[in-house]
């Protein structure tokens, strides 16, 4: 199977005006020398929602964790290649990681609040961290990223209650605002909605629409139908490699590899 | 479809599964009975003859016609011992755990942990052996002399001649003993934080010093006092070491004032005086009432400790369900 595989040359029609925000080049991640990613190159546009298909364990995960420099705190991870974030290599020496997680946001595939903090807390927590003391401009963020994620008026009663006493979709809309408080200017999802009912997910969807207009949005979905509803581009991953990328409709309408038609098709996965 | 025979559960297994289980869950409540009421009733002449002032009073008088005894002391010494062999083996403790579980590679991890289930496991004569015949130079040459010097006279706490065989050696031996306990205990609860926690911190642009600040401690904050706790109960019971190391003083010369005078804990008083008293004697009586006095301290340590561990157990599994 692998030799019939041909592999698509990433078609790079851009103009000068096109702007890319992230540029993953030549990403090869490992686990404990057993490779997950196996040398792949995508480009993220700026305001647009890129989606990450393909069937489990073929390194979506993996590979989103190597854009913002998470899948080096897995012990025994290994990783080659380039991220560049406006141009500027995030994996060169004179870059630091901690201000890269900054700009790179990431939602996890399960809702992980901090379980002693309030619901103001987990927003508020980001900020605290990165230094900003003054109440009045926490709690304008608070207020403004709960509302990005559509949380604000479920919430706004009782922000001193905890986080975890909210539903499963109200704390990964939750862990959503979080991630929006520190101001990244990239927003990593990892099937930020495997693990909900269809309203919460729905809810997830539409707010994806909202952040699209002012972030770089990659996220990780199986669920076809949710990579059709939300986004612009599409990436087909299998065992490891990128098989296919392009425009959300080519991809799923009238996909060029032999292996993406079978899996857009619902043929294995 | 085809219908198939299944074996139903015997009824016999399951009753002899069920008194089995009964029994030996009855046995920790005879045994713990017994020893109530046996520390009760062995002590019972004491209360009587002495009241309250068993607990208040500080003589310790055992020639006939002029007996008395007050267990203030020890109790006022046991605190003291384990309240300073605790401020010593927390932050050491902690410190390890944090090692252990958020920065030590793989490689060194299982090792190292070995070595401290090793020390823990090492009996406590042999600490209090080691302690006389070699620790004991190096605290009072090291740290003793050198504060006495320094401070001298003047100060209550670094009072007196050193010789070694005092509260502060009793201490520090004493929290070498419990450092494993509370580490070991402290890096599991560390390790049970999910990574998930952490990457969440990570992702907020937090360090690792931060990452344990806002993900792991408060995550495992009352996992890690019920460790101390647990630690704490260890340190108010143990006797051999101590006995060997803390000088035996007794009567109100045993009260605790200078950190190089000779002190006495409950345990450490029961160990040394109970060959001496007879049969029947108020002399066993008040040994056997220190007995009471220490068990109920243990007791209501243990029994904060698991309510805590209780309450973390729960949480994670809060967090779980999520
Ligand atoms: N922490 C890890 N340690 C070892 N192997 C891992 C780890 N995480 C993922 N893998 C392996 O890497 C491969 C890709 O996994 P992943 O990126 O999670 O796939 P996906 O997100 O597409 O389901 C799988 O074979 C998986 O077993
Ligand atoms: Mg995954």
């Amino acid at each position: 199977m692998m030799e019939t595989m041909t592999k698509i040359p990433l078609k790079d029609n851009s103009t000068e005006d096109v702007k890319y925000k992230l540029i993953a080049e030549n990403i090869s991640a490992s686990y404990d020398g057993i490779i997950a990613v196996k040398n792949v190159s995508m480009k993220f546009r700026d305001r647009a929602v890129t989606a990450l298909i393909g069937p489990s364990g073929c390194g979506k995960t993996t590979f989103l964790r190597c854009l913002n420099r998470m899948h080096e705190l897995t012990k025994n991870a290994t990783l080659t290649g380039r991220v560049l974030l406006d141009g500027e290599d995030l994996y060169s020496n004179k870059v630091d990681p901690i201000i890269n997680r900054r700009k790179i946001g990431m939602v996890f595939q399960k809702p992980n609040p901090f379980p002693t903090m309030s619901i103001y807390d987990n927003v508020a927590c980001g900020l605290k961290l990165n230094g900003v003391k003054d109440k009045k401009i926490i709690d304008e963020v608070v207020e403004g990223c709960l509302k990005m994620a559509s949380l604000w008026d479920e919430v706004k009663e009782k922000l001193k209650n905890p986080g975890m006493s909210l539903s499963g979709g109200q704390q990964q809309r939750l862990c959503i605002a979080r991630a929006l408080a520190i101001q990244p200017e990239v927003l990593l999802m990892d099937e930020p909605a495997s693990a909900l009912d269809p309203i919460a997910t729905q809810k997830i969807e539409e707010m994806i629409q909202e952040l699209k207009k002012e972030y770089t949005i990659i996220i990780v979905t199986h669920n076809m139908q949710q990579a059709t509803r939300v986004s612009d581009y599409t990436g087909f991953m299998y065992l490891g490699d990128l098989v296919e990328f392009g425009e959300t409709k080519q991809i799923f309408e009238n996909p060029r590899n032999e292996i993406t038609a079978k899996y857009v098709q619902g043929q294995f996965g | 479809m085809m219908a198939i025979k299944m074996k139903k559960g015997s009824p016999i297994t399951d009753k002899i599964f069920k008194y089995v289980a009964i029994g030996a869950a009855t046995y920790v409540l005879v045994i713990i009975i017994m020893i109530v009421v046996n520390l009760t009733t062995g002590s019972a002449q004491v209360w009587q003859q002495e009241g309250i002032s068993f607990l208040t009073g500080s003589d310790w008088n055992s020639v006939e016609g002029r007996e008395s005894y007050g267990a203030a002391p020890y109790i006022m010494g046991t605190l003291v011992n384990a309240g300073i062999a605790m401020a010593i083996s927390i932050p050491l403790s902690f410190g390890i755990a944090m090692f252990l579980s958020e920065l030590a590679p793989k490689l060194l991890r299982t090792p190292l942990a070995m070595v401290i289930e090793l020390l823990a496991a090492v009996p406590s004569v042999v600490y209090g052996l080691w302690g006389l015949l070699v620790f004991r130079t190096y605290i009072q040459n090291w740290i003793e002399v050198p504060l006495h010097n320094l401070f001298g006279d003047q100060s209550i706490i670094f009072a007196g001649t050193p010789f070694g065989l005092d509260i502060l050696t009793a201490s520090i031996i004493l929290a070498i003993m419990i450092v494993p306990t509370i580490a070991s205990i402290s890096k599991e609860i560390m390790l049970a934080v999910p990574n998930s926690q952490r990457e969440a911190a990570y992702m907020l642009g937090a360090t690792k010093w931060e990452v344990f600040r806002i993900a792991v401690l408060p995550y495992s904050k009352s996992g890690l006092i019920g460790a101390t706790i647990l630690g704490l109960g260890r340190a108010v019971g143990e006797t051999m070491a101590v006995t060997m190391l803390i000088g035996n003083a007794t009567g109100a010369a045993a009260f605790p004032s200078s950190l190089f005078g000779p002190g006495q804990t409950l345990a450490s008083i029961m160990a040394n005086e109970f060959a001496e008293a007879s049969q029947g004697g108020l002399h066993l009586a008040a040994l056997v009432g220190i007995g009471l006095i220490l068990f109920l301290m243990a007791f209501a340590i243990n029994v904060v400790a698991h309510l805590l561990v209780a309450k973390v157990v729960k949480s994670h599994e809060g967090a779980v369900l999520a």
